[in-house]
């Protein structure tokens, strides 16, 4: 009982890496994709912010009259991360427009009929 | 002046980038970014031979030490790499003035350029450093741009290759990031020298290994192993030329090289052998180079078929890799530099088609060869090059392929690798009958060969095939200096 409770963020980033990648394959929207993808990158930022508690520690903010912080490192990593995460997203949207504009459908399968009716 | 450069090969063209975006239409964006990446080939030239005669170049960024600071680590492997990816943005470049003014709508032009500046940073970046997390972050500059410059192909289908390769390059790289968390969890520093030093000491951990798979799985999407090429052929396909020619001769080869730096720089040398990679190596080597070249050999379109063409040189490079053998890992990466040669020609001489007729299916290019005696020619050694016919660079790879199976006595891949040729021999002798032995058609005795700036570019990469078929002092010296500092020479 311990290992579940004492882990649950970890379970949480299993559960959310598990329906991102699901709806990514599973959906035949470009948009619901899309989504997907961001549910699968969010799990990746809680698993490095997990990784990077100390037990005990506090914030990594110096202040007097604390030892113990926690590890700042994977935070820092994830912004760079949650950036690039924003781009991808910026960029996935922008394609599923232009896509719109050419097909008119955002559907996979509709994309996939017009393309091979020609 | 040497550690500066690792720097500056990175810096160059991701500065020159923004700045090539806001310069006016006209050939100026085109004239800047020529100048640039033929900077950066001679950078490269110049690191690979600062790293043969002076040994391992590291770089500290903003002066903080490694572990704490990201470092640039130079040798002959990354050196190698970095001199392929500049070397062939430098020989694209002449090549795109003529090309891109056809396809790409003229008000795009400057953000072409620079997109494509964008993708030689990440390129470059992913070879010049040695901190894992560093890779992924250049992984995505690369990809994104790639994504952009894929989604202006001139049809429709090339929206939905950029879109089906973004969703799977992203994931590709989500899976790296995961594997590089785990492995930071257990060792608390992501330096790839550090790491080699520390990993030996937690592999028994569960997160480490399962990080490890999960690295593997992530490149293996990005390098496009079969059964993860999907979007490997439409992307190819739909590009615009010079986008094909660029990224077919230079993204795979870059993500090889990350597979066998994290195989044998990062974990140590035995560590993959006692895992199932090396047999998933084997496998998946083989039947990309049969089932995508059986593939090939039913295209229609003259790009997708060297596209599926590519997926099958793929396999034979990691199957080079899973021989796991100091002579398999020199075979795969002269494989890596003949291939990226073997195959820039064979596109920028299709490219040169479409310049002329605007598409390459089977059916419209009957009889042009004819036509276009010139690039018809540079097809053909291409062709040979890339069935590995003796006095071309293909020959060389297939050599030594062949002789690292031998040495493992691994029968089937011998047969798997001669198998392979003769199916290139197939899938290359029927674009050449298409475009010599079928009579011309109608529209086709208009077509007139085509321009020099596309021409001079193509026969530059046809003699390299042919000057590194019997010159392998270059090629084989540097491959198999690297392959001894993988750790390939002590197993």
């Amino acid at each position: 009982m311990d290992f579940l409770i004492g882990h649950y963020n970890y379970w949480v980033v299993i559960f959310l890496m598990m329906v991102g990648l699901y709806t990514v394959i599973s959906r035949g929207n470009l948009i619901k994709k899309v989504i997907g993808l961001n549910i699968f990158q969010v799990s990746v930022f809680f698993l490095y912010i997990s990784i990077g508690t100390v037990a005990g520690g506090a914030a990594p903010i110096f202040a007097e009259g604390i030892k113990v912080y926690s590890n700042p490192l994977p935070h820092v990593l994830i912004l760079t991360a949650i950036v690039v995460g924003v781009a991808t997203t910026a960029l996935a949207l922008a394609l599923v427009v232009r896509i719109n504009e050419a097909y008119d459908s955002i559907e996979e399968d509709e994309i996939h009929e017009l393309d091979h009716s020609l | 002046m040497g550690n500066n450069i690792s720097l500056l090969l990175v810096v160059i063209p991701l500065i020159a980038a923004p700045i090539v975006a806001v310069l006016p239409r006209g050939r100026l964006p085109w004239a800047v970014a020529l100048l640039v990446t033929s900077l950066c080939a001679l950078l490269a030239g110049m690191q690979l031979w600062a790293v043969l005669h002076g040994g391992v170049i590291s770089y500290e960024l903003g002066g903080w030490a490694p572990p704490w600071g990201i470092e640039y680590r130079i040798d002959a492997v990354n050196a190698f790499v970095a001199l392929i990816v500049a070397a062939i943005a430098a020989i694209t470049l002449p090549y795109a003035l003529l090309s891109v003014e056809q396809e790409i709508p003229e008000e795009k032009i400057p953000l072409f350029y620079s997109a494509l500046l964008l993708c030689l940073t990440g390129l470059l970046g992913i070879t010049q450093t040695g901190d894992i997390f560093n890779v992924f972050v250049f992984l995505e500059i690369s990809s994104l741009s790639s994504y952009a410059l894929i989604s202006l192909g001139r049809k429709r289908q090339a929206l939905t290759a950029a879109y089906q390769y973004l969703i799977m390059g992203t994931i590709g790289a989500t899976f790296f990031l995961i594997g590089v968390g785990l492995i930071y969890s257990q060792t608390g520093t992501l330096n790839m020298q550090d790491l080699s030093t520390i990993l030996p000491e937690v592999l028994h951990l569960k997160t480490v290994n399962t990080g490890f798979a999960f690295i593997m799985i992530g490149i293996a999407l990005k390098l496009a192993l079969f059964p993860l090429h999907l979007w490997l052929p439409n992307a190819y396909t739909y590009a615009p030329s010079v986008v094909t020619v660029f990224l077919a001769a230079t993204a795979t080869k870059v993500a090889v090289y990350v597979m066998l730096r994290i195989l044998f720089t990062v974990f140590p040398y035995g560590f993959a052998l006692a895992t199932p990679v090396e047999e998933l190596f084997m496998v998946a080597g083989i039947a990309s180079i049969i089932i995508a070249s059986v593939y090939a050999i039913y295209q229609e379109d003259v790009k997708k078929l060297l596209a599926y063409s590519s997926v099958a040189q793929i396999g034979y490079m990691v199957l080079g890799i899973g021989l796991a053998s100091a002579t398999g890992i020199t075979a795969a990466l002269i494989h890596l530099f003949n291939h990226a040669l073997m195959k820039g020609a064979l596109f920028m001489a299709v490219g040169a088609i479409i310049y002329r007729i605007g598409a390459c299916r089977m059916d419209q290019i009957h009889g042009l060869g004819r036509a276009m005696p010139w690039t018809f020619a540079a097809i053909v050694i291409g062709g040979l090059s890339l069935i590995g016919v003796p006095g071309t660079a293909g020959f060389i790879s297939k050599w030594y392929l062949v002789t690292a199976a031998l040495e493992q006595g691994a029968w089937i891949s011998v047969v798997v690798i001669l198998f392979g040729s003769l199916l290139a021999v197939v899938y290359m002798g029927k674009l050449i009958e298409a475009l010599y032995f079928r009579p011309i058609t109608d529209s086709g005795k208009e077509v007139t060969e085509a321009p020099i700036l596309l021409l001079v570019p193509t026969w530059l990469l046809v003699f390299a095939n042919i000057y590194f078929g019997l010159d392998t002092e270059l090629t084989v010296g540097v491959a198999e200096k690297a392959a001894a500092i993988l750790g390939g020479g002590n197993p």
